[in-house]
């Protein structure tokens, strides 16, 4: 095997050059959701804190989900937001998979955002299992109105729970 | 080959901006067989024009410093080509300063330079940037810290795993052992990875200086890296 090439922060000069038209939302040019049906477009709402509960204002937030993806900034308040469409899944529990970069991360970070549990999919969910239980709510976002919330606590008290990449 | 060696820790006390964002618990790990099947981003949504992947011409005039080719192939760790995958980069202009609101640096910028680019590797692997060569600066890390020149870069590949991003740096510049970004790779190895090599095969003759540098990718063959 070859040795991947290492990574190296993101920085906190990227604001310029990384973000594109409507990268917060995989929904607005969908042929689908422009044609007027239903798109169960979702809107995720959030904020990036560090080890002393400080918003962490120059952080790229990236959610994916089969062949959506979004792309976003945080704001001086740390907060960010993206909309996809529903995840569809074949086995397990929905969710998105959000990837962090920030200045002061040498690596970026890879969590998953799962949904508020209305049918039970998370208890059985292989991934959710395999976290401490303990820990486990810090990977499901909240319901507040018609939007899901979800803060991504990078170090301390309710860190968010990140998988080995 | 202890490959977590080649990659920083996320604490890194010697960078300062490690201490309140490394996570102190370590990363949760899948069973490989999970990790490899988590398909990646699909960025189609991200446009890459033809001129993106040049530097020195998204402006009305040509922007000032030393005109350069950076280019390079785009392998998996089994040692494939990664082929249409995105390579975005974003740089200072030659006197070190980000045309980003966030830089304060008292360099001026260039109306002829942006520093950013986008371009797709091709069906060997193969991507291909003009720009020019960004200049060092310095950053509050410390009493004179100064970044070496480096050219940023992010990367997609085909899965979760393969998402990178990272800096290049150039070869001999007497900045790179005083970097603590550069100094967070424990194993030499693993930092010269990240640095280019001057190539005259890429150099075209009387317009502009070659860097060669290629770029590798976790592959499905690779295990995670750890805490």
């Amino acid at each position: 095997m070859t040795a991947p090439t290492p990574s190296q922060t993101v920085g906190p000069f990227f604001g310029f050059a990384l973000p594109f038209e409507n990268d917060a939302n995989a929904v607005e040019n969908d042929a689908y959701a422009t044609a007027g049906e239903s798109t169960d477009a979702i809107r995720v709402e959030g904020q990036v804190l560090d080890g002393i509960g400080e918003p962490v204002g120059d952080a790229l937030v990236e959610a994916s989900q089969g062949d959506q993806f979004a792309r976003c900034r945080t704001d001086g308040e740390g907060t960010f937001h993206f909309v996809l469409r529903n995840p569809v899944v074949s086995d397990g529990a929905p969710f998105f998979n959000i990837t962090v970069f920030a200045r002061g991360l040498l690596r970026h970070l890879q969590t998953r955002m799962y949904f508020p549990d209305g049918d039970g999919a998370n208890h059985v969910d292989r991934v959710l299992q395999l976290v401490d239980e303990s820990r486990r709510h810090t990977l499901i976002a909240r319901r507040d109105g018609d939007i899901l919330h979800f803060d991504i606590r990078l170090q301390g008290e309710g860190e968010t729970v990140f998988f080995a990449v | 080959m202890n490959t977590l060696d080649f990659e920083p820790p996320y604490l890194y006390p010697d960078y300062r901006s490690t201490e309140l964002r490394a996570p102190k618990h370590e990363p949760v790990r899948l069973p490989d067989e999970w990790f490899h099947n988590a398909s990646g981003p699909v960025f189609g949504r991200i446009p890459v024009r033809a001129e993106d992947a040049d530097l020195t011409r998204q402006h009305r005039g040509e922007p000032l410093g030393e005109r350069i080719i950076i280019t390079g192939r785009v392998l998996d760790s089994d040692g494939h080509p990664v082929r249409n995958t995105l390579v975005e980069i974003w740089q200072a202009n030659a006197a070190g300063r980000y045309l980003d609101p966030a830089d304060d640096h008292p360099a001026p910028l260039d109306p002829n330079f942006t520093g950013a680019g986008r371009a797709l590797t091709d069906q060997a692997g193969f991507y291909r940037f003009v720009t020019i060569k960004p200049g060092a600066y310095p950053w509050g890390n410390h009493l004179n810290a100064w970044r070496p020149a480096h050219v940023h870069f992010s990367l997609f590949g085909p899965s979760l795993a393969s998402r990178l991003v990272t800096q290049m740096y150039f070869p001999g510049d007497p900045l790179i052992p005083l970097d603590p970004m550069m100094s967070s790779i424990p194993d030499a190895r693993g930092r010269e990875l990240l640095i280019a090599r001057l190539d005259l095969d890429t150099t075209v003759p009387d317009w502009a200086l070659g860097y060669r540098w290629d770029i590798v990718l976790r592959g499905r063959r690779a295990t995670p890296t750890e805490a």
